[in-house]
């Protein structure tokens, strides 16, 4: 990325509106660029100025009419208003509320796969590479609205190499990344509230193997392309849970059997 | 139908309107009170806002009251300032306005740090309003660029690319530069 390219997304950049992989991009440039740096510091100051300084909360007298504990909006004069509405402002209130976070299923698992394969192809398999979870769950921290569950799976068969951030679904997730012989499995977790457990369902997509399952508020998505039948021996995934315990287990399944 | 139970129903709709609404009042003002340019349109706006609102609250599924509250304050805001023949400095096309940076401060405000109060106010007048909105949803609401876009109702690109041109726009007049860009 050249600097009259960063000075497009640079606003969209400070706002951490874009994806990884621009974000990356931009980065890189900034580390060597003192000119789109200091662009960098001078909005982020003015963006500091009108968040703190200018602000006009409601003046007295409506917050009297409005907000005063049990007050009550003056709700007579209402219908003569609401009249002149519903002919003048009918189009005014038409809110497309498409809530966040639903994705088409297979648009999701099209991004999976992708992201897998990206991942593999793309030298960018770890951002953080350590098989220690002591390491790789703390680098997480600051980087997500959230802190991802990492496990030791080593003893059975699952060795972790890393993690690194990712983008699903329109959000940024965390991506844990093991290993079984040579096969690379991605895990991606990310949360997704209200949204009611569901038992561990695999998936074949593209030639990889998938399984998907929700616990405790968490979407997790395994990936590989490691047999169908050894990927489910995955145990994060809460089928291969003990019998005494439920899917929807109070800790994340998985957790409780960790070594460490 | 009992009229009791009617009573009830309707009564029990506004406390849910109020507990959703009641609460975004600061910030419904302050958007008016920006899109507007003066206090008293202002109130007049956010008390329309709200009585549309309860019109409409049906519409409503309760996901994002501010954001759905703030589509209809930035209505009731426009539509106010149409009906008050202010409409010019509103509608007319952004590339039209590039004159509004000659407002700009003095001589006094040629850095950032040292740009006041009220220097930052007469900026964020000075700016047409297409980028004034977009900059008051997300730096004073921190509303993400998919809020701003179902509130201005326009792509997210756009939403982009207005914020990158008003923070830059913005820049210049508290700074004095003169440095123009292609829009």
């Amino acid at each position: 990325m050249n600097c009259h390219e960063v000075e497009k997304w640079l606003s969209a950049y400070e706002d951490r509106e874009l994806d990884l992989a621009r974000t990356l991009e931009i980065e890189e440039h900034l580390a060597e660029c003192a000119g789109c740096s200091a662009a960098l510091r001078k909005m982020e100051e003015t963006s500091a100025l009108l968040a703190s300084a200018v602000r006009f909360p409601a003046p007295p007298e409506l917050r009297r009419r409005f907000g005063a504990p049990g007050a009550r909006i003056p709700w007579h004069t209402a219908p003569w208003l609401a009249a002149a509405a519903s002919l003048a402002l009918a189009v005014v209130v038409v809110w497309r509320y498409a809530p966040p976070a639903q994705h088409a299923p297979d648009l999701l698992e099209r991004d999976i796969v992708q992201e897998h394969v990206r991942s593999l192809l793309a030298d960018h398999l770890l951002d953080v590479n350590s098989p220690d979870r002591q390491t790789v769950k703390p680098w997480f921290r600051g980087k997500l609205d959230y802190a991802p569950e990492v496990a030791d799976l080593s003893s059975q068969g699952f060795e972790l190499v890393g993690g690194r951030l990712d983008y699903l679904g329109g959000r940024a997730v965390s991506a844990l990344v093991y290993q079984r012989a040579q096969h690379v499995i991605n895990v991606f977790v990310w949360p997704e509230a209200g949204q009611p457990d569901q038992a561990p369902q695999p998936h074949s997509i593209a030639g990889f193997n998938a399984v998907n399952w929700r616990s405790k508020g968490m979407n997790w998505w395994a990936i590989s392309d490691l047999n169908s039948v050894e990927l489910e021996e995955l145990p994060l995934c809460p089928c291969f849970m003990p019998p005494s315990r439920t899917l929807h287990a109070a800790t994340p399944p998985g957790m409780t059997r960790n070594p460490s | 139908m009992d009229p009791g139970e009617l009573h009830l129903t309707e009564k029990e709709r506004r406390a849910r309107f109020e507990a959703a609404m009641l609460p975004h009042l600061d910030a419904a003002y302050n958007l008016a009170r920006w899109l507007v340019g003066n206090p008293h349109d202002a109130e007049d706006a956010v008390q329309d806002a709200y009585l549309r609102a309860l019109t409409y609250f049906d519409a409503f599924h309760g996901e994002d009251g501010r954001g759905w509250l703030f589509a209809i304050v930035r209505n009731a805001c426009y539509q106010r300032l149409r009906k008050i023949r202010r409409s010019v400095a509103v509608f007319e096309p952004v590339e039209s306005l590039e004159a509004a940076a000659d407002h700009k401060p003095g001589p006094e405000a040629l850095h950032l740090r040292e740009a006041d109060r009220q220097t930052i106010e007469r900026g964020l007048e000075c700016l047409p309003p297409e980028y004034r909105e977009v900059l008051v949803l997300r730096e004073m609401e921190g509303m993400s660029y998919k809020q701003i876009a179902r509130i201005i109702e326009a792509p997210i690109g756009t939403v982009m690319s207005r914020l990158a041109r008003g923070r830059r726009r913005l820049q210049e007049i508290l700074t004095g530069e003169t440095r123009k860009e292609t829009v």
